[in-house]
């Protein structure tokens, strides 16, 4: 017991407080979060966005499959129709505090019209605000990102 | 001197004193947050004007405007004495420290330190112990488990350690011969005559100790915010919560005064004044206190126990002969 407690003194001892001043030296790992952001994966499942042809139709038909492959039944959409007869989303809202971000329906949809972006700070101090209408998500759209890289890189993931 | 002149001038000095204390309890905590962040690789406060720098005047001020919150079982009087009770000794403890050599303005001889009194070891010691009766006092008056918990360890802590405490100055006071602060000072002269190289023994043990007078990791089980919330303090807001808070830094910037008088050659020093070596040397041991913290895990209550009487105690004891045969033979 004696000889352990004087291992501990002159070389444990020395040792850590050699670590923990090396560390004073060393550059903060800290992001100063507000101002610097960090560089998003580019997988990351944030708020989604509807996205649209290049001659600004919408993409979305109401098929539903999104709202079928949602786990946390989060999607609600009601059809309407245009007067050329086609199909396109009347209502299409997602609960944002409802949805867990799994990104089953960008996966599921036949149309490649929904997709997670990667917009990530919304968050607000009623629930109401947390219904996201297709009108919101339509222009949720990144501006910069374009439309093609996106659905490449989906087809590559799965 | 006059008796007005000498009034005026220990006022003065007084002011100045507690002035420079607490402002140095303020820093004393920025400080410790821009250390300990390093050592975590974080950068610690660096919002509240350059470096942080403004941090503890808005720490002031939002404890400042806490609500000052009793609660329903506490022993009343108690209650409210204890924060004083644990403040008022940290600062006593500068009345005897020199801050420098003696310097003459306007034809007066100042000297640089509030009262030489030539007990002042002794009158440190028994300030210093003073403030743990504060922590007793809170912890048992809260009327809380957590209290409870942290008044009982520190008062058994404080068994353990005081004698420890007193004995490592022994070999100091054996060689010195003297029990006022501002002769140690002068006999320590020259670098080599610091009684830290005349008492390496005796200087470690003395500082070990020293944290443990404070309730500093790794001895803060009075304190131990992951086993007892918040120790002692737990039940206190506001303003008396504050108190408990400066004086803890005020205490551990009065033991670093003592360990820099007794041990580290006081205001002694080539080039500089000797106010500027002297807080230089508090700040060096100041900075030291939050190396420890950054290193140590607490210690468990059973291994302080052993700690204190098995290993501080029979060495301070070993110091004390040794010193007396190596300077009496």
């Amino acid at each position: 017991m004696a000889f352990d407690f004087i291992k501990t003194v002159l070389l444990a001892f020395p040792k850590g407080f050699y670590t923990s001043i090396k560390h004073i030296f060393k550059k903060p790992v800290t992001i100063q979060y507000p101002k610097v952001k960090r560089p998003m994966a580019p997988r990351y499942r944030g708020k989604h966005y509807l996205e649209v042809y290049d001659d600004g139709t919408e993409r979305c038909v109401c098929c539903g499959l999104c709202a079928a492959a949602c786990p946390a039944d989060a999607i609600y959409m009601e059809p309407g129709e245009t007067e050329h007869g086609e199909r396109f989303a009347r209502i299409y809202e997602i609960n944002l505090i409802r949805c867990i971000y799994c990104g089953f329906c960008e996966e599921a949809c036949p149309e490649e019209a929904i997709f997670l972006g990667h917009e990530y700070e919304f968050s607000d101090d009623n629930r109401d605000s947390f219904i996201y209408t297709k009108e919101q998500m339509l222009a949720n759209r990144p501006k910069e990102k374009p439309f093609k890289k996106i659905i490449r890189r989906v087809r590559r993931i799965f | 001197m006059s008796v007005e002149a000498f009034a005026v001038i220990t006022v003065f000095k007084v002011f100045v004193v507690i002035l420079a204390v607490l402002t140095g309890c303020a820093y004393a905590t920025w400080l410790e947050r821009k250390l300990i962040g390093h050592i975590q690789h974080r950068i610690g406060p660096n919002l509240a004007g350059p470096y942080g720098l403004l941090q503890p005047i808005a720490d002031a001020i939002k404890l400042a405007f806490k609500e000052d919150f009793v609660p329903d079982n506490v022993e009343r009087a108690a209650f409210f004495m204890a924060p004083l009770v644990a403040f008022i000794p940290a600062l006593l403890t500068f009345a005897v420290i020199p801050f420098g050599d003696n310097v003459t303005i306007l034809g007066h001889e100042i000297d640089m330190v509030i009262s030489d009194l030539n007990i002042g070891i002794l009158y440190v010691f028994a300030v210093t112990s003073l403030g743990v009766y504060g922590i007793v006092l809170a912890g048992w008056s809260s009327g809380s488990k957590y209290s409870l918990l942290g008044g009982i360890r520190s008062s058994a802590q404080m068994i353990s350690y005081e004698i420890a405490y007193g004995l490592s100055l022994v070999g100091v006071l054996l060689i010195a011969q003297t029990l006022s602060l501002k002769e140690l000072v002068a006999q320590q002269e020259s670098f080599f005559d610091w009684f830290v190289f005349r008492q390496p023994l005796g200087f470690v043990l003395f500082v070990i100790c020293a944290i443990a007078e404070t309730n500093r990791a790794p001895f803060d089980l009075p304190e131990a915010e992951s086993e007892l919330v918040a120790g002692y303090h737990t039940e206190y807001s506001s303003l008396r919560f504050a108190m408990f808070y400066i004086g803890e830094y005020a205490n551990m910037i009065a033991v670093a005064s003592v360990v820099t008088t007794i041990f580290l050659g006081g205001w002694q020093g080539p080039w500089l004044p000797p106010v500027v070596w002297f807080c230089l040397k508090v700040f060096f041991f100041m900075a030291f206190y939050v190396w420890v913290r950054g290193t140590l895990p607490r210690f468990r209550y059973d291994q302080l126990m052993n700690f204190g009487w098995k290993v501080l105690f029979p060495l301070a004891l070993l110091n004390v002969i040794l010193t007396a045969l190596w300077y009496r033979l």
